[in-house]
């Protein structure tokens, strides 16, 4: 057994012997034990360097406000974990574990350099240092040289390079009462609102088990109390008790955020276990039941491994029977230090001497002390501390009546314990935005107004025993240079008194200016240790009340929270959900090529074998124009409107008119907004006296569905209209081409066909291959063209029937790029692509289709502001390369002349280019200022290339009179 | 996350369910075509901006769908009441001179 060990006692399990290896040394520990405590009872307190200086650090406290004894756990090459406190990891049977921010080792670390230059690192080096010279232009010297430089330097741990193979799951729970810790305060109001069988109560504790600080000491009294209460609780069905769980955020409403470790503390845990589970609590009450934190000390050199905080040292001895020493020093300013080292005195540690900075502690607390052999100096301090990797000895101050500090001598130790009084944990209280208000008693803030239905309990609202209470803020004298010192007040971002006051000094006033400048309070652990001493010393700096400064804000998380917490099972593919079409299946059969489109998968071309993108699209555009081509629209967004008023809501959202549309044709919309730009388009097909059928595009189904709803709930109430989203209900097939009709001859059945019977922008519903079918006769191509409506769940047969069909006729499948192709070609737009929610109908080259005797519609009076009435507006015009090869893209920009001067506007920008084999050319359109009136000029596009002219054209390039839609 | 009381449904329900549809009790003008240019950019663009108590639109969108009205505090984020479309702002919510 190892010579840091107690006899007995404690929490640990000593039948359960563990080994565990730290920075590849192998060393045992116990089951109960954390990585913290079993390395102390090895005697190692060195476990990190710190952030900025590269200091040796031991660990300081017991719990989850740690700021030194950072460390990475690895379990296997992806499973590597940095910056967990070593004070909350649970030991398992061969946990490895390494120390950070250290080169080439821990006892000899280069990084410590730092440490001689520290009077260049002192608060806002960053801003003071790395600015310039500007050899480089102004920014690059600090990105090439000196970030890159201190990311290294200043540093926590190294993320993992492999992605998480973890998973993480996620509750929502609802509950009469949330308790917030399960310490003393926290059971016992779990106690009492659990006795009501139906009020559900949660409570939520950090550490492996509920007790709080009874785990540490607790009288037989105390420890039946504890047994019982958690055997009540237990046997309470309404009662839920989440141990390794901490809350670390709260939000509106009682709504807090709860995380749960569920195997970082096992040796092998389940495959198909959660790692981590996140609980989203909707509670009816809070109970803040917190605790508070033991404040360090700000004295010289107060950072030495062996340094910890009293409680965390008693706590260490007594919960875990790990020593943290054999020769202590106590210091305080609080009278729980005695019982601390009365504690470790019994178990057999020499207290060297008591150091108090009060003049008289605790009504008999020095006489017990010198009864017990331990020498106290009142009204005495610590002046500075001696040892490089592990404290040696310490310097004793005294106290003089003027303020001064007289040298009294040297103790040898190994250890030292300080406590500077006790800090309520208010981080949830505060998150909840709850008043803070300002106890110079206690010197503390305490929750004063909470959020409505929550309350704190215990420590955490300053009910502490009297011995927590009082201690100081800010630093100790010390009688030494203050610009020289190194009394640190923030250990894990390595900020010293010093530092604070020279801020002060510097003009920074505020404490969220002095937070942000010296940086104290930002490291990960949120100034839980630090914050109320750099408080004090704002004030005392300023010469203003502590309550005047004020606190900074909390923030969540509590303590840092995994990613993979937040993300959850919404990783890869279930990150965000994917659509498919009913025919999805034939088209990956068919080798298709995919690309999203918001989250639809769609196919992008189908390849033949040796064939690339390009290859295959010009296939599919040359064969649909020759033969046929089938398409799969089904993505396309559809509404069924119905309703009497049905025709009178459609002539007041679209522009054109629709009442003396007759059944069975269909005619093309366009939407706008109020503003009256162009927001929407798609085919309108009216089946019956009162039911349309409408298609929106695929990426503004819900936006058109919503904006409907919309108008008819809250503007037009006065019609009866009805809306449903149908996109999902019907599978849509383009048969597109020439060979068309041929393809549907033999399917379609009670469906004329003829060109005569069924003309272009009509609809027909009969039956094919004996599926009911809205049959329209549409083109998006320019060809001959039929689009299949059926139930979704017949889209693959239905597919699959026409496909046979199709090639009989020497046809293909084609996807979206070279639907895009030959919309192009045929100067069709595509609303979000060509146009760009600026554009007025106008703009678009659409004011055709507004209706010329309609009153009102959505967008008229927003198209006839003078903005959108101007001359030398863009406008959507087609441009064709002179060079018919040029290497043209969208988004190019167009100006009037081949050399455009540095600054001088363009006069538009391409929004469709593509390659077109059936035109043998590079197509494209664009918008230009005044386009439309400029025909036949020639513009330029600056590439990359070179410059490109372009004539300006009408947008279509193919059939422009229409002849083969109506073959 | 905020509890949203959606006076169709008559209960609370997470925030996930709704979405902000911008302020409320921004009428549309019956007849556009008389409205002068400045007030139908005013209808169009112009928008309180308050700091404290504004009505706003909200959609139950993942719910019942409804749009529906609501009172909240931009400073404390509190909802102080909710109300159907076309209703007109529960009494006592805004000063006299701002009642709608």
């Amino acid at each position: 057994m190892s010579a840091f060990r107690t006899q007995a006692g404690g929490r640990i399990d000593r039948t359960k012997p563990l080994s565990f290896r730290f920075d590849g040394k192998v060393m045992q520990g116990y089951q109960g034990d954390t990585l913290a405590s079993a390395l102390l009872a090895n005697g190692v307190h060195l476990v990190g360097r710190s952030f900025k200086y590269h200091r040796p650090r031991g660990v300081m406290a017991a719990g989850m406000e740690e700021p030194n004894a950072l460390v990475t756990v690895k379990r296997d090459d992806a499973r590597i974990t940095p910056n967990l406190r070593a004070t909350e990891i649970s030991l398992y049977e061969g946990l490895t574990a390494f120390s950070q921010n250290r080169w080439p080792s821990l006892a000899f670390d280069l990084g410590a350099i730092n440490s001689l230059i520290a009077p260049f690192l002192g608060a806002g080096f960053y801003y003071k240092t790395f600015m310039g010279p500007k050899i480089l232009g102004a920014t690059r010297l600090w990105a090439k040289l000196y970030e890159p430089f201190i990311r290294r330097a200043a540093g926590l741990g190294v993320a993992p390079g492999a992605p998480d193979p973890d998973h993480y799951a996620s509750h929502f729970a609802h509950c009469e009462v949330l308790v917030v810790g399960g310490g003393q305060a926290g059971l016992k109001a779990a106690l009492e609102a659990s006795e009501n069988l139906q009020t559900r109560v949660i409570l939520a504790e950090l550490e492996a088990e509920c007790g709080g600080a009874l785990l540490t000491e607790a009288s037989t009294e105390e420890a039946s109390w504890l047994s019982d209460t958690l055997a009540t609780l237990d046997a309470r069905d309404n009662v839920t008790i989440l141990t390794r769980t901490q809350a670390f955020g709260a939000f509106a409403q009682n709504f807090i955020a709860l995380q749960q470790r569920l195997t970082d503390h096992l040796a092998n845990p389940p495959a198909d276990a959660p790692r981590e589970r996140l609980w989203q609590v909707r509670a009816g009450e809070v109970v803040f039941a917190t605790g508070a934190i033991e404040r360090p000390l700000v004295f010289p050199e107060n950072d030495r491994p062996g340094i910890m905080l009293a409680d965390a040292a008693k706590t260490y001895a007594l919960r875990y029977g790990a020593l943290p020493g054999r020769e202590a020093v106590v210091f305080t300013a609080c009278d729980t230090a005695y019982a601390a080292a009365f504690a470790l005195k019994r178990c057999g540690v020499d207290i060297v001497a008591i150091i108090d900075l009060r003049p008289a502690p605790g009504a008999g607390l020095a006489e017990a002390a010198r009864a017990l052999g331990i020498p106290v100096h009142l009204s005495s301090t610590i002046t500075g501390t001696k040892g490089h990797l592990r404290v040696k000895s310490v310097s004793i101050g005294t106290l003089t009546p003027d303020g001064g500090v007289r040298a009294a001598g040297n103790l040898p130790c190994d250890l030292v314990l300080m406590s500077g009084g006790f800090t309520p944990v208010v981080h949830l209280f505060s998150q909840s935005r709850g008043r803070l208000d300002w106890n110079a008693a206690l010197k503390a803030f305490l929750p004063g107004e909470h959020a409505p239905n929550q309350r704190s309990v215990g420590a955490a609202a300053g009910d502490m025993p009297e011995a927590m209470r009082g201690g100081v803020i800010g630093a100790c004298p010390h009688g030494r240079d203050a610009a020289r010192v190194k009394a640190f007040v923030d250990f894990q971002n390595d900020v010293c008194a010093k530092d604070i006051a020279l801020a002060a000094r510097e003009g920074f006033h505020s404490i969220e200016h002095v937070k942000r400048y010296t940086t104290t309070g930002m490291a990960t652990d949120q100034g839980k240790t630090s914050n109320m001493n750099s408080l004090g010393l704002v004030a005392e700096a300023l010469g203003k009340d502590v309550p005047a400064i004020g606190l900074t804000t909390f923030r969540q998380p509590y303590t840092p929270v995994t990613f993979g917490l937040f993300a959850g099972e919404s990783r890869s593919e279930a990150f965000d959900p994917i659509r498919k079409t009913p025919i999805d299946a034939a088209l990956r059969a068919a080798g298709a090529a995919f690309e999203d489109v918001g989250l639809w998968k769609r196919a992008h071309y189908f390849p033949e074998p040796g064939e690339d993108m390009h290859a295959a699209v010009n296939r599919e555009c040359v064969t649909t124009r020759s033969a046929v081509g089938l398409f799969d629209a089904s993505t396309l967004g559809k509404i069924e409107l119905c309703g009497p008023d049905a025709a009178e809501f459609l002539e007041r959202m679209y522009l054109n008119p629709w009442k003396k549309l007759e059944i069975g044709r269909a005619r093309y919309g366009i939407l706008c907004n109020e503003a009256g730009f162009v927001i929407d388009d798609g085919v309108i097909g009216r089946l019956a006296e009162d039911r349309f059928h409408i298609t929106t595009t695929t990426g503004g189904a819900a936006r058109v569905f919503s904006m409907f709803e919309d108008y008819l709930q809250t503007e037009f109430t006065d019609l009866q209209v009805w809306q449903t989203s149908i996109t999902e209900e019907w599978a849509v097939i383009a048969v597109q081409g020439p060979k068309a009709r041929d393809v549907l001859t033999p399917l379609v059945e009670g469906i004329d066909l003829s060109r005569e019977a069924f003309p272009h922008m009509a609809l027909r519903e009969g039956r094919i291959a004996g599926v009911k079918t809205r049959l329209f006769r549409v083109s998006f191509s320019g060809e001959l063209g039929f689009e299949v409506n059926v139930p979704a769940a017949y889209g693959r047969f239905i597919w699959d029937r026409l496909w046979l069909e199709a090639q009989k006729h020497g046809g293909c499948r084609y996807g979206t790029e070279a639907m895009h192709v030959l919309r192009a070609e045929k100067g069709y737009l595509i609303v979000g692509q060509d146009t760009d929610g600026t554009m007025t109908p106008d703009d678009a080259g659409l004011s055709w289709a507004i209706g010329k005797n309609k009153r009102d519609f959505v967008g008229k009076r927003g198209m006839m502001m003078p903005d959108n009435m101007a001359e030398n507006r863009k406008q959507w015009v087609g441009l064709e390369a002179l060079d018919s090869t040029a290497k043209l893209e969208e988004g190019a920009q167009i100006v009037a002349t081949a050399t455009p001067a540095l600054g001088e506007a363009a006069l538009g920008h391409i929004t469709s280019c593509y390659w077109s084999a059936n035109l043998g050319r590079i197509i494209a359109q664009g918008v230009v200022k005044g386009g439309r009136a400029k025909a036949g000029e020639v513009v330029y596009a600056p590439m990359p290339g070179g410059v490109i002219p372009l004539r300006i054209t009408s947008p279509i390039f193919y059939d422009p009179k229409g002849e083969r839609l109506d073959a | 996350m905020l509890l949203i009381a959606c006076p169709y449904c008559a209960m609370a329900r997470p925030e996930l369910e709704f979405r902000n549809m911008g302020e409320a009790h921004i009428a549309r003008p019956l007849e556009p075509a008389a409205a002068r240019d400045a007030d139908w950019a005013e209808f169009l663009y112009l928008r309180s901006n308050t700091r404290g108590i504004l009505l706003e639109r909200w959609r139950h969108v993942h719910g019942c769908g409804r749009f529906f009205n609501a009172a909240r505090d931009t400073v404390s984020d509190r909802f102080l009441a909710t109300y159907k479309a076309g209703e007109a702002c529960p009494p006592g919510i805004l000063t006299p001179e701002r009642a709608i």
